[in-house]
Order: C-alpha cells, then structure tokens, then sequence
C-alpha cells in the first residue's frame, strides 16, 4: 500500500423539502428555492409555530407496500429512499465476503416521532387500550439502519448516532474513519429526521427559538430556527478501489473533527466550534488558506449565528476574508439529526459544480456576522476544500473536511 | 396572594432566592436567571394566569414582553392578564 488510505463519495440520495432526489435539490440550492411553507399536519391549529420544511408530493403507498408501511416510520421510509439512490448512483458491487466489511452508520435525534406522537394520541386521547404490535422495532432510533442493512445485505458495523443536530454529521465522520481504517471497505451513511408532527413542533415551541415566518441565517432581523424533514444517504469506499471500478467521484472525505463544549445543555460556546473545525483541518491536512467554502451550522438563532461566526473569525484569520460560507438552512430548515447530511450536498455542489449555495432570507447585515455569507443568489466560484459545520445543544460539535475529486 | 406577588414568587423560585429578596428593579441577570432560566420563568407564568405570553428568546427586545426588570415582567403579565381576560 502506498500511503494511508483515502475516502471517497461515490453516490449520494436524498429526500427533502426541496426535491425528492439529488438533482431536484440542487437546482433548489443553485436557484436560491424556499423550501419552507405553511405546515399541513393535524392540529396544526394549536400550534403557534405554523411553518416549516415538508416534503411535499411525498405518498408513501407509492414507494412501500402495506407491510412495509407497518414496519417503517417515516424517518425509516426517507432513509431507504435515498440510500437505494446513493447505492445507484455508486454502482457498488460487493463479494459476499466484503459485505462483512461494509456498513451502515446514520444519525437521527428523533428516530420515529410520529409513531410516538400518533401512538400516544391513540392510548391517550382516543382512549384505547392497545397499539400496532409493531410500535417498538418502528419508533426505534436505530431501526433505518437496520432496515438499509437489510436491504442492501450490509453485514458490517452498523449502528446510528444520536448527538442532536449534529447526528448526521457524527455517523458519517464515524464511517469515513471506519474506511480510512480499513476496518471498512464502504459504508452508507448520513442521516434522516422526521418530526414534524404536532408533538414534533409542541416540544421545540417551549425553548421559544423558533421562528413564525423564516429562517434568515446571519441577517440582522433573524429571530429563530425553521425545522425541516427528510433524509440525506451516502456511499463511502476507499479511493483506490473506486477509481479502479471507474466510478465517478463526487468529493473526498478528507478529515473530521469532534468536540464537546463541556459548557451548556442549549447555549453554544465558540471555543468548542473552533476546536472542533481545527481538529477537522489538522486531520485532512488542511490549512485554512486552502478552505474556500465552509456550509455552516447557521440555524437563524441569535445565540449560534454570532457564535459561529466568532468561531469562523478566529480559526480563519484573515483568511477568512476570502471565504465563503452559507446556511442552506434558509432553504431546506432544520432537518435536526439529519441535517449535516442534507447539507452535504451543498458542499459535493461546491466542489464538482463550482457553485456555492446560497443563504436565502438574508435582508439585514449583522456587524456580529460579518462574512461573506453568500447572500440571496448562487455563486459560481472555484473551491478546492470545503467544511461542514454541525454544532448540537448540548454542545457536541462534529466537522467534516472535504476536498475536490 | 396577588398578581404582583405571585409574579415575584415565580422568578424567586427560579432565582433560589426568598421573595423578599427579590426587588422590583433587578433585572432577570441581576438575578442569576439565565436564558433558559427565563424562558422556564415564562412557562411558569403562562401555566399560572392561564395565558399566552409572546416571547421569542432571539429577540427579546422585540418581543411585545418587557423583560428588562421585575417591574416591567409585573407590569407586562398585567396587561396580558387585561388582553387575555376571557368573558365571564
């Protein structure tokens, strides 16, 4: 072998607020699309909070059949989606002994909210005294990974993460090591999140972080998050082998960092994102002059915005003039757990199409953000590397480095 | 109990403080309470006059809910309690 062993994306998948699949959501992210809308859910009346990022067309009972349906909430039906994308996309083929060595790590905060939330209602307040026999293998955080292992007959390390909002972002910088390795000759990995349903949104109302009409990252009058659904797959392999297959290359996975703040189970703290994106760096061999774009955390809060940027600030010096960084956020909303993962298309984006997504909303410049931010409209420009922020409550921090094909 | 005492009880309890100690002119930091100290603060009165206070915790000063002293959270539940008062 010649030199550690490199990671590389050979397919991605996805399903969200702003496109059932991978190229529909690009041209949302290249054309600046909202994804974000009045939510259609029951109850919805009783809610305060009355808008987020859906997937919207979306009819179960035209991908699963009955007895799927049964065994797969929401969150699990998003995931399968967009791995049987990623896994086309990759064209993989694997011996049956590789599949040993080959697995599925995803992140989720929520796993399956809405069985909870439509179990519940029925014992609680329609007042019966049974539920679906299958209520516990559906709701169970790790049953979308189960169910892709199942599905795609992946019979290595697999499992999934729950670290809040940085979930998705965690799984996969767990696979890319797993790769690096060479524990691990591939992995599917990302993350999922479907919690838009009325106990959903009642739990995030009571934190008062949210907003009533956008999500506007790092713009002066932003007042709160949007929250989103849907699920982001990807595959990871080795390099060498990809390249001897002749597969296409969408990026390189080339380092990730992780910390905890030790500070706050809500307030984030800037000194824990800036280890996190110097770990990140340091291990893909990164200097912050060679960053071009950096797909940030920027939940449209007060508290991370300004804490962020600090962040950005201080590890990037004055490097940091010449970079980009933008919250697709203001497009798809928070897709909590699966977040990092829906936002890794717009860093594959970045470096194979040279367009940088941009952060829409933005109306008023905040002296406390004062980066490029990529205001409103795309723009093409040439990078070469690319950081993805996901800062969670609680204070984990999980960053991945990515480089060009 | 009266609205301004049971006002200044829920912000002692938040502030493990005596409501004695608790003076009309400090302000939520003034004493201890943090923002998720505040925002469990709200709650408490919310659940405690039966209504709805609108604050959003990125913007406080937007908020149509003075925050700034106990005077003003005294002041602010008053008038919501007026607003919101349902016909007998």
């Amino acid at each position: 072998m010649t030199g550690p062993r490199r990671v590389v994306i050979t397919g991605a998948g996805t399903i969200n607020s702003l496109g059932h699949d991978v190229p529909s959501t690009l041209d949302a992210m290249r054309e600046g699309r909202c994804g974000i809308g009045p939510l259609d859910l029951r109850d919805a009346e009783r809610l305060s909070i009355r808008i987020g990022g859906q997937v919207k067309g979306y009819d179960e009972q035209a991908h699963f059949d009955r007895q799927q349906i049964a065994l797969y909430d929401r969150f699990t039906q998003f995931t399968l989606l967009a791995a049987a994308q990623a896994m086309a996309q990759s064209g993989i083929v694997l011996s049956d002994e590789e599949r040993d060595r080959a697995g599925v790590v995803l992140g989720t905060a929520g796993g399956g909210v809405n069985t909870w939330d439509d179990s519940y209602r029925s014992v609680y307040e329609e007042g019966k005294n049974r539920v679906h026999p299958f209520v516990v293998p559906k709701l169970m955080n790790s049953a979308a990974a189960s169910h892709v292992s199942m599905k795609h007959d992946l019979r290595g390390p697999s499992f999934t993460v729950a670290t809040a909002c940085s979930s998705s972002n965690h799984a996969m910088g767990l696979a890319f090591q797993m790769v690096r390795s060479g524990l691990c000759e591939a992995m599917l990995t990302g993350g999922s999140e479907a919690m838009l349903c009325f106990g959903g949104i009642k739990a995030w109302e009571g934190l008062r972080v949210m907003s009533k009409d956008a999500c506007r990252p790092f713009s002066a009058n932003r007042n709160g998050m949007v929250q989103g659904e849907g699920a982001a797959v990807f595959v990871f392999e080795e390099h060498d082998r990809a390249r001897a297959r002749g597969a296409e290359i969408l990026a390189e996975v080339a380092g990730f960092g992780m910390t905890a703040d030790a500070a706050d189970i809500v307030m984030p703290s800037a000194l824990g994102a800036e280890r996190a994106m110097r770990v990140a760096l340091r291990d893909a061999g990164l200097s912050p002059e060679d960053v071009g774009y950096i797909n940030a955390h920027g939940t449209g809060t007060a508290a991370n915005d300004k804490s962020e940027c600090a962040s950005v600030s201080h590890v990037f010096g004055a490097a940091a003039d010449r970079l980009m960084i933008s919250s697709t956020k203001s497009m798809h909303g928070h897709l909590i757990g699966g977040t990092g993962a829906v936002e890794l298309l717009a860093c594959i984006m970045a470096l194979r199409d040279g367009v940088i997504a941009p952060t829409i909303g933005y109306e008023m410049p905040d002296p406390e953000c004062a980066l490029d931010v990529v205001p409103n409209v795309a723009r093409e420009a040439r990078v070469d590397a690319v950081l993805s922020n996901a800062f969670a409550f609680g204070g984990l921090n999980a960053v991945l480095a990515l480089r060009a094909a | 109990m009266d609205l301004r005492d049971r006002v200044i009880a829920i912000i002692a309890e938040q502030a493990m403080l005596e409501p004695s100690d608790v003076t009309p002119e400090q302000s939520p930091a003034d004493l201890g309470i943090d923002s998720l100290g505040l925002v469990e603060s709200i709650f408490a009165i919310e659940e405690a006059f039966d209504m709805s206070v609108p604050f959003n915790a990125n913007a406080p000063e937007e908020s149509d809910f003075d925050i700034s002293s106990v005077a003003a959270i005294i002041a602010a539940v008053e008038r919501l309690v007026q607003e919101q008062r349902t016909p007998a």
